[in-house]
């Protein structure tokens, strides 16, 4: 008989994880809260730094779960430890018996509205990176300017920010910047582009050369320094004063569309199914794994799993190749 | 602008005020800027809305100014803020409210710093102790003058004469606000309406029937910026500061701005008319400036209550453009006519910024 594993989560971790599982040969079964699967990637437009389209990533791994038990709008009401196995009550009414969890609960965005001074939610032409991902996708947003003139980023926003409650890096937002950067020069090639940046962080394969490409054939102007304020000028523009810190002098541009960069903030799901299941939460807020070098995958306690962003801020082949790996890690474990 | 986003904002920042019982702690410069801001805080306050507030003239200045300027260190600053615990201790009240938002600030810092550090509290009532013999009581509540009018904007809404409506159009005023930065940019919570959008000049001017005027230098200083001002070599950026204000908010075309820090309608009043003596140019319709009011002096006109009693007469910007639009009744020829009629004499006028 089919060993049974329970993913929770139906982004691109759960489902690369669920479709590994069911090579290997296990029945898994993938609990997801909305009706959609591929979590925040099903809502992103292109990937960096291939530019690979987000909806054929998502495509191809629903694709894979031929034979996979997927309960959509769905979730995890409770879970106990029995023997050498976990009793699931779903919101379903649904009861289950698994052998193995593997926490694929991801992230969440962080609010913009809570960085006041951004005017996210107050003024008419401030969106997230979220949103304008949303729009390329096609869907209508009355923020977004017709023709804009001149276009800026504020990367950082609620990332390596004590003051919002988040240390952490959130590790795909310079990249995320720099991508969407380029697609908005090349929709609007008349307009002036900003990226205002503490420092940046381009540390994967071909980053760097995204980057240098982003300045020298798009020239989109980096600015070393973080928005202070933003305010409202009389025609409904976004006025951003911020200090270049490289010059040594405060700046202020005005922009038809002020793009805010929001970072990654653990997943309240996940922080809502830990003391059931008693693990421990990091001081960044996701879940802890049992070491940061060998075992990540590892939650400390039996037949519970980690992959993606439950754990940390990842990026997508990063949290793929997790995925694949926890798959593994949970055939060996119900091989044990 | 989202007013919902706003309104969404200012709902996390709500400040608990209560209605009655305050001990009024004065400014040290009002009375000789706006000298009788205070004076109808007061009278509005007991007079025309029945409330009980005790005004010493044994308390002193708090040392925010000095404490700011580098004058003094931070525990003599505390030693006479502890002095003015005392005062209101002995006078039985349990809430303070203070004029100048300088010392509101002040007041809030000190308070938070003892939470934070309650040995250097024991250290401050041991100074008190040794120079005076005094004890104290923390207040229960602490509040800034504007809070307060912040609260009885409805009532004062009910009694109105007047209202920030023009007369000839019944369009609603647009009317700048002006946030001393001592309010809440230090502690966004102690502020009503947070430290980015506060509502507590807003919640006067829409009560009142104004319009809110959100230009983007809206959070910039007024100019005063204490060293800016006091070091006298520091000027030029003072007036540059209060310079890029009025160039922001000039295409809103404002018919008056409210501020509610002692240093802010001051600069933001003379300094029109070095702006207009320097560059020739003024802000307001015809030569004018924009007029500049203290929340009691606005709230003093919504009243009904005579402008040249409420001491617009000191005003370096004319107040008459505002009067006007309002339909407020005054007789220009006693702008400069003190108590029992006493001459003033009439100041030398200025070049460039028209006034009367």
């Amino acid at each position: 008989m089919k060993e049974k594993v329970l993913i929770i989560g139906g982004g691109i971790a759960g489902m690369e994880a669920a479709r590994q599982l069911q090579a290997l040969g296990c029945s898994p079964l993938l609990v997801e809260k909305e009706h959609g699967l591929g979590g925040h990637v099903a809502r992103w437009h292109k990937l960096f730094p291939d530019m690979l389209s987000a909806e054929s990533l998502v495509t191809e791994l629903e694709a894979g779960l031929s034979g996979v038990t997927v309960y959509r709008h769905t979730e995890v009401k409770s879970i106990n430890r029995l023997k050498d196995s976990y009793s699931v009550k779903l919101s379903n009414g649904e009861n289950l018996v698994v052998r193995a969890v593997l926490l694929a609960t991801g992230f969440r965005l962080f609010e913009a509205a809570k960085k006041e001074e951004y005017g996210y939610g107050v003024y008419d032409h401030v969106v997230t990176n979220a949103d304008l991902e949303a729009w390329m996708n096609g869907f209508p947003d009355e923020r977004m300017p017709e023709a804009p003139r001149a276009v800026g980023f504020v990367h950082c926003v609620g990332s390596r920010d004590i003051k919002a409650g988040n240390s952490q890096c959130s590790k795909v937002c310079c990249m995320t910047a720099v991508k969407q950067a380029i697609e908005m020069r090349e929709r609007y090639p008349q307009a002036e582009v900003y990226c205002f940046y503490m420092d940046l962080r381009l540390f994967g394969k071909k980053y760097e050369d995204f980057y240098i490409g982003a300045q020298r054939d798009f020239g989109i102007h980096f600015i070393r320094g973080r928005v202070s304020e933003v305010g409202e000028t009389i025609d409904g523009r976004v006025q951003v004063k911020a200090e270049d810190t490289l010059l040594g002098k405060p700046v202020k541009v005005i922009l038809d569309l002020l793009v805010l960069m929001s970072g990654m903030v653990c997943n309240p799901s996940a922080s809502a199914l830990a003391p059931q299941l008693r693990l421990e939460i990091d001081s960044d807020g996701f879940l802890r794994s049992r070491d940061n070098v060998a075992g990540i995958l590892e939650s400390g306690r039996p037949g519970i799993f980690y992959a993606g962003a439950c754990t940390g801020t990842k990026t997508v082949p990063e949290t793929l190749a997790e995925a694949r790996a926890a798959a593994l890690r949970i055939y060996q474990y119900l091989q044990a | 602008m989202i007013y919902k986003g706003k309104q969404k904002i200012w709902s996390d920042y709500q400040k608990e005020i209560p209605d009655d019982h305050w001990f009024y702690a004065r400014s040290c410069i009002r009375q000789n800027f706006f000298p009788a801001s205070e004076k109808y805080f007061l009278e509005i306050g007991r007079n025309v809305l029945g409330r009980d507030i005790c005004d010493t003239e044994h308390h002193t200045t708090c040392g925010g100014i000095a404490y700011h300027s580098d004058v003094i260190p931070q525990e003599t600053a505390m030693t006479i803020v502890a002095r003015q615990f005392a005062l209101m201790t002995e006078m039985g009240y349990r809430n303070l409210v203070a004029s100048c938002i300088t010392s509101f600030g002040n007041y809030t810092e000190i308070l938070e710093t003892w939470r934070e550090f309650p040995e250097l509290e024991a250290r401050i009532r041991e100074h008190l102790w040794k120079s005076c013999r005094r004890e104290f009581e923390k207040p229960e509540y602490l509040a800034h003058a504007s809070d307060l009018m912040y609260k009885w904007r409805n009532d004062i809404a009910e009694r109105a004469q007047y209202r920030l409506v023009n007369k000839d159009t019944g369009e609603p005023l647009d009317i700048v606000e002006h946030i001393g930065c001592h309010y809440s940019k230090m502690f966004p919570h102690k502020g009503v309406g947070g430290a980015e959008y506060p509502c507590v000049l807003s919640g006067m001017v829409e009560s009142w029937g104004g319009r809110i005027v959100d230009y983007p230098e809206r959070r910039h200083c007024c100019g005063f910026g204490f060293r800016q001002y006091l070091v006298k070599a520091n000027r030029g950026y003072s007036v540059s500061n209060t310079y890029k204000k009025f160039e922001s908010m000039e295409p809103f075309h404002p018919d008056g701005i409210i501020t509610n820090c002692p240093g802010c309608p001051y600069f933001l009043d003379r300094w029109q008319y070095v702006i207009a003596e320097q560059t020739g140019k003024t802000y307001g319709r015809d030569g004018f400036g924009i007029p500049v009011f203290t929340y009691e002096e606005l709230a003093g006109l919504v009243l009904g209550i005579n402008p040249w009693d409420l001491g617009l007469q000191l005003h370096q910007t004319a107040v008459e453009p505002l009067l006007d639009k309002m339909g407020v009744a005054y007789v220009p020829a006693d702008k400069y006519l003190g108590l029992n009629r006493e001459d003033l004499l009439r100041p030398e006028l200025p070049s460039v910024l028209k006034c009367f």
